[in-house]
This record gives C-alpha cells, sequence and structure tokens, in this order.
C-alpha cells in the first residue's frame, strides 16, 4: 500500500513538469514577450522604449531557457524559464500587473471560494443521489419516464440562464437576499444562500440520470437478485444492499473534484460578487493579466492531480482487489 | 456584369466538408447491413426522430449562413468594379428585411412604438416627451392601435397556410406508407408519426413568425436596434460549428492515440496516458482562456493576414473550435483505450495475429469496426455539451469574436437589460430560448442514438 502511495505520488511529478513545459510554451514562445507587453501597454503607449521598460519591471527581458551573458549556475536560473515557472512549484508565483502578490492574494481568496463550492457540492450530492434513488426505486412506472425526461430538459438549460434567472427571481423581483456581495463571518450566510442554491439546481439534471444509470446497473446484479430470492423485502433490498454498493462508484466517482473546489466556481462569482478564486480568474482573463492566468493553471492542475491520487486511495481503500494485486 | 462575388470563408469549407462526409457516411451505412440496422433502430424512436426533425431545421439555418459572398459597391459606370467590405451570407439575402430594418434602439416584440421616451417636436406645440413611433415595427399601419388585428389578421393566414402545406406533407407520407391509420399509430418502421408532430409543431410557429418578421419585430430589438430574431437566426450557424467542427478536430486524435495505446501498450501506452493525462490536469476553461488570449495577441499583430472583419473573425471561430478539440479528446481516448484493451485480447483478434496479419490491418479491419458505436455515441453526446460551452465562454471574453453572432455574444450583450426599469427581457429570454430548443434536441436524439448503438445502455 505505502510503496504504491508512493509510486503514484512520484508518477505526478512529471505531470506536473508536463503541466509547466505546455503553459511556459503558451505564454512565451508562442508570443514573445513583446507582443504581450505592446498588448498590455495599448496601442497608443507603444514605444519602443515603454517595452523595454514594461519587460524589465517585470523580467520578461532575460532570455527563455538559457543565459548566456551570466555565469556558473545562474546560467540557468536566471532566465524567464526558471523565474516565472520553475519557481511556482515553490509557491513563488510572483505579482500581478496591480503588484500585489499573487500568492497571498490566492491564499486570501481560497475562503470565500470553498464557502460557496464546499455546501454546493456536499448538497448537490445529496439531492442527487436522493432523487436518482427515487428515480430507480419506481423504475419503469410513469413517475421514472418523466423524472429521466425532467432531467435531459434541465440539462438542456444554459448554466447561464439558472444564474441570470435566479438572480432576477430572488434577488431582484422577491428580494429575498442581496444582489451581490460579500460580507466575512457568519453574515456571509445571506450572500452564499442563493449561489449555492443555484448551483445545487443547474448541476441536478445530469447527475441525477448518471447517478441513476449507476443505480440500475446494480439493480440487475446476481446479489440483488439473491436477496431476493431469500425472501427479503424491496425496501431492505434497495436500501441495505443497492444503495450501499452503488454509492461506492458515485463516492469514488466525486473524489477527483474535492481539491477542485478550491478553484471556486468562475461564473457564480463573477456574478454575485464574491471575492474568491473563481472571479480572481475572470478579471485576470477579461484584464490580460498573463502572470495571474498562469498561476491559476498551475494551481488547477495541482489540485486535479491531487484528485487523482485521491480517488486512487479511495479505490484501494474501497476495493479490496486493487489493495492486494 | 456581375455585382456579387462569392467568398469561401475557412469554417464555410469546413461546413461543406462536413455535408460531404455525412453523405459519404450515409452511403456507407445503407451498404453495411448491420449498421443499418442500428440507424433503423434509431429511425424508430418516436422521440429521437422528432428531435431530429427539428435540428434538421437548426441545419438549414445553418447551411444557408454558410453561403456567403460580398455584395457590389455602387460606383461610376466605367469605374472598375469594387466590392463590399461586408461579407454577407444566402441567409442574409433571405432575411434582408430583418437584417436592414433596424431602430434606433431598444424595442419590445410587436411593438410599434420605441421603448424608451424621447423629446419630439410637434409642430404648434412645442417639444414633448414622449414614445416615437419605430421606423419599421409596425410602419406600414397608418394608426398603431390596429397593429393587434393586423397582427392577428396576418398570423391567422400564415397559420391557415401553415395547416395546409403539412396537411400536403402528411398526405404524402400516407400515401406512400400505407393510409392515415397506418402512419398515426406508429405502425410504420419509420416513426413517421413522430416526424409529421414535430413538423406540425415547427410549422404552426415558423410560418406565422416569418409573415410577421417583415413588418414587426418578433423577438423585439436590442440595444443598438438589430432586430433579434436575426441575432438568432444568425447564431445557429456558429453553435453548429462550434458543436461540429470541433469534433472533427478531436476525433482523429482520439481515435487514433486510443486504438494506438491500447493495442501496442508499453511505452507507447506510458506516453499516450501521460500526454493526456497531462491535457486532462490542465482546468479547461484556463487552458482556453491561456490559448485564446495567444491567439488574439498573435491576430492583433498580423493585421495584414485578413482581407475582411469576417475572415478574421472566422479565424478566431476556428481557433476555438481546435483549441476545444484539443482540450475534448482525452475523455473519448482514453474510453477507446480500454475498449481496445479488452478487444485485442479476445480470440478473432488472436487468430488474425497468429495468421500473420500486419496491425495496421487489425487495427483497420478488426478493431475500428467494433469501436465505432462508442465513437458515435460520444460524438452525438459532445455536441450539445459544446454548444452550452460556447455561451459560458462567450460571456466569459474568452470565445467567439465579439463582432460574431452567437448565443454567447447575445447573452454578453444583453447581460445588464435584466437590471434596468422597466426590464428588457426579451433578448435573453430568446437567446436562452433558441438555445435550449436546439440543445434539449441534440440531447433527445443522442440519447435515441445512444439506446439504438449501446447495447447495455438501460
Amino acid at each position: 500500500m505505502l510503496a504504491y502511495l508512493v509510486r503514484r505520488l512520484l508518477y505526478a511529478i512529471p505531470i506536473l513538469i508536463g503541466v509547466n513545459l505546455i503553459t511556459f510554451a503558451l505564454f512565451f514562445v508562442v508570443n514573445t514577450p513583446d507582443d504581450m507587453a505592446r498588448m498590455q501597454l495599448g496601442v497608443k503607449r507603444v514605444t519602443p522604449d515603454a517595452i523595454v521598460q514594461w519587460k524589465a519591471e517585470r523580467g520578461y527581458d532575460k532570455p527563455l531557457f538559457v543565459n548566456s551573458a551570466a555565469s556558473g549556475l545562474s546560467t540557468v536560473t536566471d532566465t524567464i524559464f526558471f523565474e516565472k515557472s520553475a519557481r511556482m512549484f515553490v509557491g513563488d508565483f510572483g505579482r500581478a500587473e496591480d503588484g500585489r502578490d499573487i500568492a497571498r492574494e490566492i491564499a486570501t481568496r481560497m475562503g470565500p471560494s470553498l464557502a460557496i463550492a464546499l455546501p454546493t457540492f456536499v448538497l448537490g450530492l445529496f439531492v442527487a443521489v436522493v432523487s436518482a434513488l427515487a428515480l430507480a426505486f419506481f423504475r419503469a412506472t410513469p413517475l421514472d419516464v418523466w423524472g429521466v425526461v425532467l432531467c435531459v430538459a434541465a440539462m438542456s438549460v444554459s448554466g447561464l440562464f439558472y444564474i441570470i434567472g435566479g438572480q432576477f427571481l430572488f434577488a431582484k423581483l422577491f428580494r429575498l437576499v442581496p444582489i451581490s456581495g460579500y460580507a466575512d463571518g457568519l453574515d456571509a450566510w445571506r450572500f452564499l444562500v442563493l449561489p449555492v442554491l443555484i448551483g445545487v439546481v443547474s448541476g441536478i439534471g445530469g447527475s441525477t440520470r448518471w447517478y441513476r444509470t449507476i443505480f440500475l446497473e446494480e439493480v440487475g446484479k446476481d446479489y440483488v437478485r439473491t436477496a431476493r430470492a431469500k425472501g427479503l423485502g424491496e425496501h431492505a433490498v434497495f436500501f441495505r444492499h443497492i444503495l450501499r454498493n452503488a454509492l461506492i462508484p458515485i463516492l469514488t466517482g466525486v473524489v477527483v473534484v474535492i481539491p477542485t473546489l478550491f478553484m471556486g466556481s468562475l461564473l457564480t462569482e463573477s456574478f454575485f460578487g464574491i471575492p474568491g478564486l473563481g472571479s480572481y480568474t475572470i478579471d485576470a482573463i477579461g484584464a490580460q493579466d498573463f502572470a495571474v492566468v498562469r498561476s491559476m493553471v498551475f494551481i488547477g492542475s495541482l489540485l486535479y492531480i491531487v484528485g487523482l491520487i485521491l480517488t486512487d486511495i479511495s479505490y484501494t481503500l474501497v476495493d479490496p482487489r486493487i489493495r492486494f494485486s | 456584369m456581375k455585382d456579387w462575388q462569392f467568398v469561401m470563408l475557412w469554417s464555410d469549407l469546413l461546413v461543406w466538408l462536413l455535408v460531404a462526409a455525412a453523405v459519404g457516411i450515409a452511403v456507407l451505412i445503407v451498404r453495411t447491413p448491420p449498421l443499418l440496422a442500428a440507424w433503423r433502430r434509431v429511425g424508430a424512436n418516436r422521440l429521437g426522430m422528432a428531435a431530429a426533425t427539428v435540428l434538421l431545421a437548426f441545419a438549414a439555418v445553418g447551411l444557408l449562413d454558410s453561403l456567403h459572398y460580398r455584395p457590389a459597391l455602387d460606383g461610376q459606370p466605367g469605374e472598375p468594379l469594387r466590392y463590399s467590405v461586408e461579407v454577407l451570407s444566402a441567409l442574409d439575402a433571405l432575411a434582408v428585411r430583418l437584417r436592414t430594418q433596424q431602430e434606433k434602439s431598444y424595442s419590445a416584440p410587436f411593438a410599434t412604438h420605441a421603448f424608451a421616451r424621447e423629446t419630439v417636436d410637434v409642430p404648434g406645440v412645442g417639444s414633448v416627451r414622449e414614445f416615437p413611433r419605430l421606423k419599421h415595427g409596425g410602419a406600414h399601419l397608418a394608426d398603431p392601435r390596429l397593429a393587434p388585428a393586423d397582427i392577428a389578421l396576418t398570423a391567422g393566414r400564415a397559420t391557415l397556410f401553415a395547416v395546409l402545406a403539412w396537411l400536403a406533407v402528411a398526405a404524402a407520407v400516407a400515401a406512400r406508407q400505407g393510409g392515415w391509420r397506418q402512419v398515426w399509430q406508429g405502425r410504420t418502421p419509420f416513426a413517421w408519426n413522430a416526424v409529421l408532430a414535430a413538423l406540425g409543431g415547427l410549422l404552426l410557429v415558423l410560418v406565422p413568425m416569418f409573415a410577421l418578421a417583415g413588418d414587426y419585430h418578433v423577438f423585439g430589438t436590442d440595444k443598438v436596434g438589430q432586430d433579434v430574431l436575426y441575432q438568432i437566426l444568425k447564431s445557429v450557424r456558429t453553435a453548429l460549428i462550434i458543436g461540429l467542427v470541433t469534433t472533427l478536430v478531436m476525433l482523429p486524435l482520439a481515435v487514433l492515440l486510443g486504438i494506438v495505446a491500447g493495442y501496442f501498450r508499453g511505452w507507447v501506452d506510458d506516453l499516450i496516458q501521460y500526454v493526456y493525462t497531462v491535457l486532462n490536469s490542465i482546468p479547461g476553461v484556463l487552458l482556453i482562456a491561456a490559448a485564446i488570449l495567444m491567439m488574439q495577441v498573435l491576430i492583433d499583430t498580423h493585421p495584414q493576414w485578413f482581407a475582411t472583419a469576417a475572415e478574421r473573425a472566422d479565424l478566431r471561430l476556428l481557433a476555438l473550435c481546435l483549441i476545444l478539440g484539443v482540450t475534448s479528446w482525452t475523455g473519448l481516448c482514453r474510453l477507446l483505450r480500454g475498449e481496445t484493451l479488452k478487444l485485442r485480447e479476445l480470440e478473432y483478434i488472436q487468430a488474425a495475429q497468429a495468421f500473420g496479419v500486419s496491425s495496421g490491418r487489425i487495427i483497420l479491419r478488426h478493431i475500428l469496426p467494433n469501436l465505432m458505436h462508442i465513437v458515435i455515441i460520444s460524438l452525438v453526446m459532445d455536441f450539445s455539451g459544446l454548444v452550452l460551452a460556447e455561451a459560458v465562454l462567450s460571456y466569459v471574453g474568452i470565445g467567439v469574436d465579439p463582432t460574431t453572432n452567437s448565443f454567447g455574444t447575445m447573452i454578453d450583450n444583453a447581460r445588464m437589460e435584466l437590471g434596468r426599469e422597466p426590464v428588457v427581457w426579451w433578448s435573453l429570454t430568446a437567446a436562452f430560448a433558441a438555445m435550449f430548443l436546439l440543445v434539449l434536441a441534440a440531447n433527445l436524439f443522442a440519447d435515441a442514438v445512444r439506446d439504438a448503438f449501446d447495447p447495455r445502455a438501460a
């Protein structure tokens, strides 16, 4: 088990390096820092001096990979690649266009992001599992058929509609909650209710349908027939056997997204003015702040890889066949 | 004298290539009995066929909008002929009144007066604040109070026409399929009753709508006074291109790499798995954002590449498809790899190997045909997701060019309208409704295809 874990962790390193190289190639090789400088400065203020100064302020005036002007170790370290990309591995993300430290910004914005993403995730999972269970319990009845049709219809609605419509209905028309904003501490709940609710509703169609097929797959298995054959009632079969066994693929399937909850939701946060990482990313994309986008790509990948490792661990925990192979 | 110049945008080329490919695949299907049997099962699915009818209507709009031309400019006789920088399509030519009848600003659906008050000089009275008459909406009426009656009359006539047209089609179908009763009770092998029902619904809505669209703004106008119905029609092509061209990018990558990884295993498998894990671990939106930002820099620094603004917007649309394809091939690739791993252990493949059949031949003749159901299912399933993704990406500002009509740009432009007093609801409602119809039809069709091709699915 321990050897397996170590192997998985070691496997994460080349993947992170790969991510790092791809983002580096995207941001620096496809376009030169000169192009970026021109874009940031705008058409009016572009002069050769301004470009040189812009690059020097941000450390983009160094060579990409090998600094032949420097000596010793600094031929490799005094380069854009080392300064901008390799240093991310130790948590140094540099500064944003407005001069703020990105690492610090990320640390303070994780809280509000989690405050929305975590309740949305837990509540959404619970509601979807319960409704999928209900559909599977009443399988092949009109309730099931119309439930699935409703799920497909819910999946076909744009996520933007849930947000825009929900905000209009509950915040503007009924004035139940504030339209947008955020408060620290316990006061935050007034601002969180609507985004969490919308998040749950917008995800429910797809996940309910998906979990329903998992339940139905389980219903057809041999142990279920055995349970019925020994005279167990439908309730006991369903809640004691099917539910427990179907929860294994469902729960191991969602483990991968748990770490990425830190990243927050791009749309929800920017619509509701929540100062989390999602809105930070959106703002950075809007302002074409390459340093921030690069950092978020790195963190997002890191969290996804953590999620993959957690998934593997959860599989070994629930399935002894994997543990001992 | 030719008064227009044919323009083939890159995306048009791809669209027509797709049409050609679809025809080719259809011929292949007709010649391959197992495939034909599966598609017959799709054809028997009522919900699926009703959805397919709606999808065909969308496709017709998209195809009309993929024939582009540049109209000639009016010049003095003797001058060399010059063409407008504006690129129009066959759809624009058909819907010329929708395109050109611009108002000043917002107007509600079927309105005859503007949405906001303006100061108007009335002779003898002085300046008065009032809602001015629209330039085009209901402008043919001397008295705007007659508008409801006029609308009802036109709509009634159009409905009558729609009913007659539908009856003609239904009669033709019934004559060929052995009578009304056969068709109506669903005893035909192809779900003709569903197709006719969907067609009836479409005709009843669309014919009156287009009959009224010339004299009124059926869905109102937006902030700059453009007809919302026109924008919806133009958005269809963008949605279809995003949904279809992306799969064109994704398919070769996923199929080739997936099969190669599963068949050869070893270091090839490790390498391919490494590549897709890396790509998968980068958050999709951020990868798209990074790539689009870089693309924008590239486009901005090379203005000499593009003759017209339409070409520039078109290239960005294709770049978006390319990037979406690169970020979305991993899921299908993993599925195909897993399935190939299972297939290669089966006896018939091992027998082929023992006979000394080359690997390339085994993959082409024995593995690929047995993976086609997965490919087809995932293609139709991905379509709706891509259409929805386009709206989100354009809203975030990393989607299509802001000058391209798309559901995303429509929603983006209308983002503040619900906050106004009084509320401007029609632009958003129309965009969401059209998108919902397209995606719902695609989802229902995808379900029908999955049920027909995947024997395991419930």
